[in-house]
C-alpha cells in the first residue's frame, strides 16, 4: 500500500500540568517515501522521539498537519481514524520489553491485533507468523515473557508490533541497552522487514556504526526543526556539518580522516565501513 | 495524569517559598483547626480574605488554585446539600416530606462549603511552595520526640522522603506505558466499568514490576552505602528558623485574636 509520509508546518508542545513546555517541534516539514528506510539522529532533546510520536497521534501536533498515507492528523481528528492511524503506523519504544504485561508471550503478542479487531483463532495464527519472523522459536510462545532474556524480550516486544501488520514502522532506539550481538540481530530483523515487506521504516539511533552500516537515508534534528534530511554518506562527507549539530563520524570515517591529515592526502571515495576503508587505502596505494 | 495539582511544587521566589517548612506546616494546621472553630459570618470573611491573601502572595495564579478544587467539587457539593436539605431551625424557605430549606441549613451548608475549599486551598498553597524533601523534614521534626515511645521516627521518613521522590518517576512512567499500549490499540477510559478496569491491567502490570525492580535496586544502593536505620545521620538539608518563620506564626496568632474578638462581640 502506498504509505507516504508528510509533515506540514508541524509544531507542537508538551503540556506539563498547568505548564507548557517550549515548542519540542517547530515548524517541522518532512516527506517520507514508501518503503524507504531512515534513520533520525540529534541530540538529547532535539525532539526525535516526539517526531515520532506525532506520527501515530501520540503526540498532537498544536500546528500543522500530518498525513499518513490518505489520513490527516491534526486537533481536528476522530478517536476511530486515529484508531486507524495506530494500525498503520507500528511504534516500538525505547525499552520496549517494559510493556509486556501477559502471562504468556502468545497472549502478549496477540493484544494488538485484538484491538484492533481481529478475532482470536486469526490472532494466535498471527502470533506464530511473527515470532518466527523476529527469529524466535514456536516454543517461546507458551513461556511467560518474564522468564526470557533482555534481546529475547525485545525481540517479543517487537513481534507484539508485527503482529498489527503496520505499513509503517517507527522505532524509538531499537537497539539500546543490548549487546553488540543482539544489537546486529535486531537491526538485521528490522532491515529484513523493511526489505521484504516494503514496511516504510523510521528510527532513531544514537550510535553513527549502525547509521554508516544499515541506513540509506537520514534526519538530523536540532533544536525542534529538521535541519538535514539526505543520504548518510553526504552527511559524511561533510566534516563541518557533522561537528555543527554535535554528531560524531563513524570509526572508519575517523581514521580515513586521521590519514588524510598526517599524510596530506585525500581520498577519493569516503569509508564509512571497515571494508570501504580497506579499499579506499588499496585505492590510494597506501597498502 | 498532568491534572493533578495537590502534592505538587511550583519553583519560585515568593516569600513563601522561602519560610520554613516548619513554620509552613504548624501554620497550615493550626489554619484549619481555626476553621473548624469559627462559626460566625464575619469570621469566615476574615478567614476568606487571608486565604485568598496567601494565595496572592505565592504567586501562582488564582486559576491554578482553582483547577486544585475542581477533582473534589462533587463531594463538596453533596456534602452541602446534605447538610443545606437536612438541618432545620430560623426561617423556613421551603418545605417538602422530610427535606426543609432552612435558615440555619443554608447558612451551615455555606459554612462547611467555605471549611471544604479552604483547606484545600490552603493545603494547596503549602505544597506548591515548598519542596516535597522540605516537608518530609518538617514531619520528620516534630515526629522526633515520638521516638521515646520506640515508634520508628528515621524509618518513617525515610519511607516518606522515599516515596514522594519517586512519584515524579512514576509518573513519566505511567506514561510511557500508557502510550506504548495506546499505541498497541488499547483505549482507556470507554466501555463499561468492567472494560475500563480491564483496559488498566496492560499498565498496572508493568508497572508493578519495574516498581518492585527498583525498590530492590534502590536497596541493594543503600545497602552497599552502608545505610542502618539505627545509627545518627547528619542532614544535607538543614532547617533554619528566621525571624520571619516566628513572624508567619505570628499573623497567624493575630488571625486568631481577630476570630475570637469577631465572635465574642457579635
Amino acid at each position: 500500500m502506498v504509505m507516504e509520509i508528510k509533515l506540514k508546518h508541524v509544531s507542537a508542545d508538551y503540556r506539563v500540568g498547568p505548564m507548557r513546555s517550549p515548542l519540542i517541534l517547530n515548524n517541522v516539514d518532512l516527506q517520507i517515501k514508501t518503503g524507504s528506510l531512515t534513520a533520525v539522529v540529534g541530540h538529547t532533546g532535539s525532539g526525535k522521539s516526539s517526531l515520532l510520536k506525532t506520527m501515530n497521534g501520540l503526540l498532537m501536533p498544536k500546528e500543522g498537519n500530518v498525513y499518513i498515507g490518505p489520513y490527516e492528523i491534526n486537533q481536528k481528528i476522530n478517536k476511530k481514524e486515529l484508531k486507524k492511524i495506530r494500525q498503520v503506523v507500528g511504534m516500538v519504544f525505547q525499552f520496549p520489553e517494559s510493556q509486556l504485561f501477559a502471562e504468556t508471550v502468545e497472549k502478549d503478542i496477540c493484544f494488538g491485533p485484538l484491538n484492533f479487531g481481529v478475532s482470536l483463532s486469526e490472532a494466535k495464527k498471527i502470533a506464530s507468523e511473527v515470532i518466527e519472523l523476529v527469529g524466535l522459536d514456536q516454543s517461546i510462545l507458551s513461556k511467560s515473557p518474564h522468564a526470557l532474556s533482555g534481546g529475547q524480550k525485545r525481540r517479543v516486544a517487537i513481534a507484539g508490533i508485527l503482529a498489527m501488520k503496520p505499513d509503517i514502522l517507527v522505532l524509538d532506539e531499537p537497539g539500546a541497552g543490548l549487546d553488540p550481538e543482539g544489537k546486529k540481530e535486531i537491526m538485521n530483523l528490522i532491515l529484513r522487514q523493511n526489505e521484504e515487506f516494503n514496511i516504510t521504516t523510521i528510527l532513531v539511533t544514537h550510535d553513527m556504526e549502525d547509521l554508516a552500516r544499515y541506513m540509506k537515508d537520514v534526519i538530523v534534528m536540532d533544536k525542534g526543526k529538521i535541519v538535514y534530511h539526505d543520504s548518510v554518506r553526504k552527511l559524511f562527507e561533510n566534516p563541518k556539518l557533522v561537528s555543527d549539530w554535535n554528531l560524531d563520524f563513524p570509526e572508519a570515517r575517523k581514521l580515513q580522516l586521521k590519514i588524510e591529515q598526517e599524510f596530506q592526502i585525500r581520498f577519493p571515495s569516503i569509508a564509512l565501513t571497515e571494508e570501504e576503508l580497506a579499499n579506499s587505502l588499496i585505492e590510494v596505494g597506501l597498502i | 495524569m498532568n491534572k493533578l495539582i495537590l502534592g505538587r511544587y511550583f519553583h519560585g521566589t515568593s516569600i513563601l517559598h522561602h519560610l520554613d517548612p516548619r513554620a509552613k506546616l504548624l501554620a497550615g494546621i493550626y489554619f484549619i483547626f481555626m476553621l473548624f472553630l469559627a462559626d460566625h459570618f464575619y469570621s469566615y470573611l476574615l478567614l476568606w480574605g487571608f486565604t485568598f491573601y496567601v494565595m496572592y502572595l505565592s504567586g501562582i495564579s488564582f486559576k491554578i488554585y482553582f483547577r486544585g478544587v475542581k477533582p473534589l467539587i462533587w463531594l463538596i457539593l453533596f456534602t452541602v446539600t446534605l447538610q443545606i436539605l437536612f438541618t432545620s431551625g430560623g426561617h423556613i424557605y421551603f418545605d417538602w416530606g422530610i427535606f426543609t430549606i432552612s435558615q440555619f441549613g443554608v447558612i451551615n451548608g455555606l459554612y462547611i462549603f467555605s471549611r471544604f475549599v479552604m483547606i484545600i486551598l490552603v493545603s494547596t498553597v503549602i505544597t506548591l511552595t515548598t519542596k516535597p524533601m522540605e516537608l518530609t523534614d518538617a514531619i520528620h521534626y516534630f515526629l522526633r520526640p515520638l521516638a521515646i515511645f520506640k515508634i520508628p521516627v528515621n524509618e518513617i521518613s525515610i519511607m516518606l522522603s522515599i516515596s514522594l521522590r519517586f512519584i515524579p518517576n512514576l509518573m513519566d512512567e505511567t506514561q510511557k506505558i500508557m502510550d506504548a499500549q495506546k499505541a498497541r490499540g488499547a483505549e482507556f477510559g470507554e466501555g463499561s466499568i468492567f472494560q475500563q478496569m480491564k483496559a488498566l491491567v496492560p499498565i498496572f502490570l508493568p508497572l508493578f514490576s519495574s516498581s518492585l525492580n527498583r525498590a530492590e535496586d534502590l536497596a541493594n544502593a543503600m545497602e552497599i552505602r552502608g545505610y542502618q536505620s539505627n545509627k545518627k545521620r547528619s542532614s544535607f538539608r538543614r532547617l533554619k528558623w528566621h525571624w520571619k518563620d516566628t513572624f508567619c506564626l505570628f499573623t497567624l496568632l493575630l488571625l486568631t485574636a481577630s476570630v475570637m474578638l469577631i465572635q465574642y462581640f457579635t
